[in-house]
């Protein structure tokens, strides 16, 4: 993104307190006309209370939310051309269907004829033509949560806000409406700010992820981004399930260059370090933060032949566990479990010595002082 | 590990303790209805047979003269006009009274709820106190008051005092109601482009019904049967009913009428009967309603 052309959307510099009690701490956050913003992190982290500040339904303390080069920050909600999915759906349980996804135009004094035009054509992108008649009450939760998707998209804003859509849904439906989402973002082409505490849908949804704790913005970037380099612990350790391992380790001299001490069992073992992996210098002696997925973990046989820092530690095998698809099998290193992710037909028992193949070039270090990224 | 017999079978009430229980509950019921009873069967009889002692005998001569007396014909203090005007009275009053106290009300639990302010809660927490003002202490203050606006006597002061008394009630119980009404449905409608009033009408009155009910009959068994502010506020003509009995029990000269008198008080008990018979079962399931499902 060059600094040149105006974003689609920019909030800079937002502030946002409950008299002494700080709730947004300056964020600042840029999105692309047609991106797909997701803001996650744990629950309290202030990522409802920036979607709200965005819709308008609260006023921020300082900063500006524009989109399209304009502010928005003093309008009211109904006139910042937005639309919003609420959790609980929100749906009027007086209305119809029909009069749900007609209301916002009804406010606005859209003729009825064109009310029904616009609702038609919405119902039957959701494939909802036929509830248009019944009250909310009679919808299963996927129904509803269609309707309340309809009563966002017949208004045709500029921004859509969700404000974790799925989490009222159980497991199943929760994927097939995610993948509608996707869907219909893909469709339509709109612009998107979407909250949830669920780190998976928001690597599967996003263009852009927002991570956030305690109020202020952890990282912003791209999923492969914020997956495979994280600015710190925390978003290393929020994002990815099984999340990633996090091992105590001291930087040592090598012969082939720098390498890493760990303690296994009281007794030292070492993981050369490529240099790729390292922004800042490093000396020996520097204690550190090894981060490394369970998917760069695995057996010998799964180890990705590609990379050329794969190193083999042998450990025992403390748990098995067999997910279906894969096999997590759990070791012990740096006084911490440490889950490797194996192939779903792999032999081993608790109790065993079997080898680890530990993918460097996916690994990330930490300095355990700042908890940020080397 | 003990024996007890009790937690080795299912459980179930033995036939003996729900005769038990049966038998309990009508003796009570009978307790509770004899009034009503000795009211209904002594309206029915001509006076000598009350004065014959046995109240508690059905009549041997049925009729309805006594009825036809309190409604129409009966002596109420000056006047032989019966209960019928003051009758009509007490509906020109209650009327209002209930319909301008439950829309303030609902106005209001809307307001302390949806569009909080600062100092909200001291605001509601004063409305409240108004519930446990006794009514005595206000009938100076309130005379000047109608006084001062030219109401003294009229039934519009009447309508006036009671939407006044109504308004801590019905505020609690709206307020009450919509706390627990889902904000986000107030949000929504926000951006839809609803204002304060169209959200109001159209989102959150149609689905109320539970606690109108419950603040309606509240407010008209209130507003009927009150006593002291009618006999402070009213004048010959406009006295609500509640007077007018008292009027009709307390001024005839000579003979008592009791069978008139038990014909009058059920007439101006009969309304606030009907309207709990008609909805009372709303009044219980809307106290019970917190939330409005979605």
């Amino acid at each position: 993104m060059s600094a040149h052309t105006t974003p689609f959307m920019q909030i800079a510099g937002l502030r946002k307190s409950y008299g002494e009690l700080e709730i947004l701490k300056g964020i600042d956050i840029e999105l692309d006309e047609g991106g797909f913003l997701v803001l996650v992190g744990p629950s309290g982290c202030g990522k409802s209370t920036l979607l709200n500040t965005i819709a308008g339904l609260e006023p921020i303390s300082s900063g500006t939310i524009s989109v399209q080069g304009q502010a928005i920050n003093d309008l009211h909600p109904s006139k910042r051309d937005i639309a919003m999915v609420f959790q609980s759906y929100a749906l009027y349980p007086n209305m119809t269907v029909g009069g749900n996804i007609a209301f916002g135009m009804e406010m606005r004094g859209v003729p009825k004829a064109e009310r029904e035009v616009a609702i038609a054509k919405v119902a039957k992108t959701l494939q909802i033509s036929h509830l248009l008649d019944r009250k909310p009450s009679q919808l299963s939760g996927g129904q509803r949560q269609r309707v309340a998707m309809g009563r966002a998209l017949v208004r045709d804003p500029k921004l859509f806000l969700f404000d974790e859509p799925l989490s009222n849904l159980d497991a199943k439906l929760r994927v097939d409406m995610r993948l509608e989402i996707k869907r219909l973002h893909a469709a339509t082409g709109k612009t998107i700010v979407y909250v949830t505490h669920d780190q998976i849908e928001a690597m599967t949804l996003a263009t852009k992820i927002a991570v956030l704790k305690d109020g202020e913005l952890q990282q912003f970037g791209t999923p492969h981004e914020i997956y495979t380099k994280p600015a710190n612990i925390f978003v290393a350790d929020f994002m990815g399930s099984p999340s990633m391992n996090l091992l105590s380790a001291t930087v040592a001299e090598g012969k082939g260059g720098m390498e890493l001490e760990l303690m296994q069992d009281s007794k030292p073992v070492r993981l050369a370090i490529p240099s790729s992996i390292v922004g800042t210098s490093i000396v020996a002696g520097q204690k550190v933060i090894l981060g490394i997925r369970p998917e760069a973990v695995t057996d010998k046989d799964g180890a990705d032949r590609n990379s050329k820092a794969v190193a083999l530690l042998e450990g025992r095998v403390e748990l098995v566990e067999p997910a279906g698809s894969d096999t997590f099998v759990i070791t012990h290193l740096a006084g911490k479990d440490v889950t490797s992710r194996m192939r779903a037909d792999v032999v081993v028992r608790p109790g065993e010595i079997v080898p680890f193949a530990f993918n460097l070039d996916k690994a990330v270090l930490f300095d355990p002082e700042t908890q940020t990224r080397l | 590990m003990s024996a007890g017999v009790s937690q080795n079978v299912a459980i179930r009430t033995s036939p003996f303790a729900r005769a038990f229980i049966y038998v309990l509950l009508i003796i009570i019921a009978v307790y509770y209805l004899l009034p009503l009873y000795v009211m209904v069967v002594n309206s029915l009889k001509p006076l000598e047979e009350i004065r014959q002692g046995q109240m508690l005998n059905l009549p041997q001569t049925w009729t309805l003269e006594p009825w036809r007396s309190a409604w129409s014909t009966a002596q109420i203090g000056v006047s032989p006009t019966g209960l019928l005007p003051y009758f009509t009275n007490s509906f020109l009053m209650v009327i209002p009274a209930v319909a301008i106290a439950t829309m303030l009300g609902a106005l209001n639990g809307y307001v302390l709820t949806k569009w909080r302010f600062p100092g909200d809660n001291y605001v509601f927490g004063l409305m409240l106190f108004s519930c446990f003002i006794p009514f005595q202490i206000v009938i100076i203050p309130m005379a000047a008051v109608l006084g001062f606006l030219g109401l003294s006597g009229t039934i519009p002061g009447l309508i006036l005092v009671h939407t006044v008394y109504g308004l801590g009630f019905t505020t609690l119980f709206f307020r009450n109601f919509y706390a627990a009404f889902p904000t986000e449905l107030v949000r929504s409608a926000m951006i839809d482009g609803a204002g304060f009033f169209k959200i109001f009408t159209r989102i959150l009155l149609p689905l109320s019904l539970p606690i109108i009910i419950v603040t309606v009959i509240w407010q008209f068994t209130n507003v009927w049967n009150d006593f002291l502010f009618g006999a402070s506020f009213s004048d010959y003509d406009s006295f609500p009913m509640t007077v007018a009995l008292n009027n009709l029990v307390n001024s005839s000269t000579g003979v008592k009428e009791y069978n008139v008198h038990f014909a009058g008080a059920i007439l101006a008990a009969l309304p606030t009967l009907i309207v709990y018979v008609v909805s009372g079962r709303y009044f219980v399931r809307g106290l019970m309603a917190g939330a409005v499902k979605g």
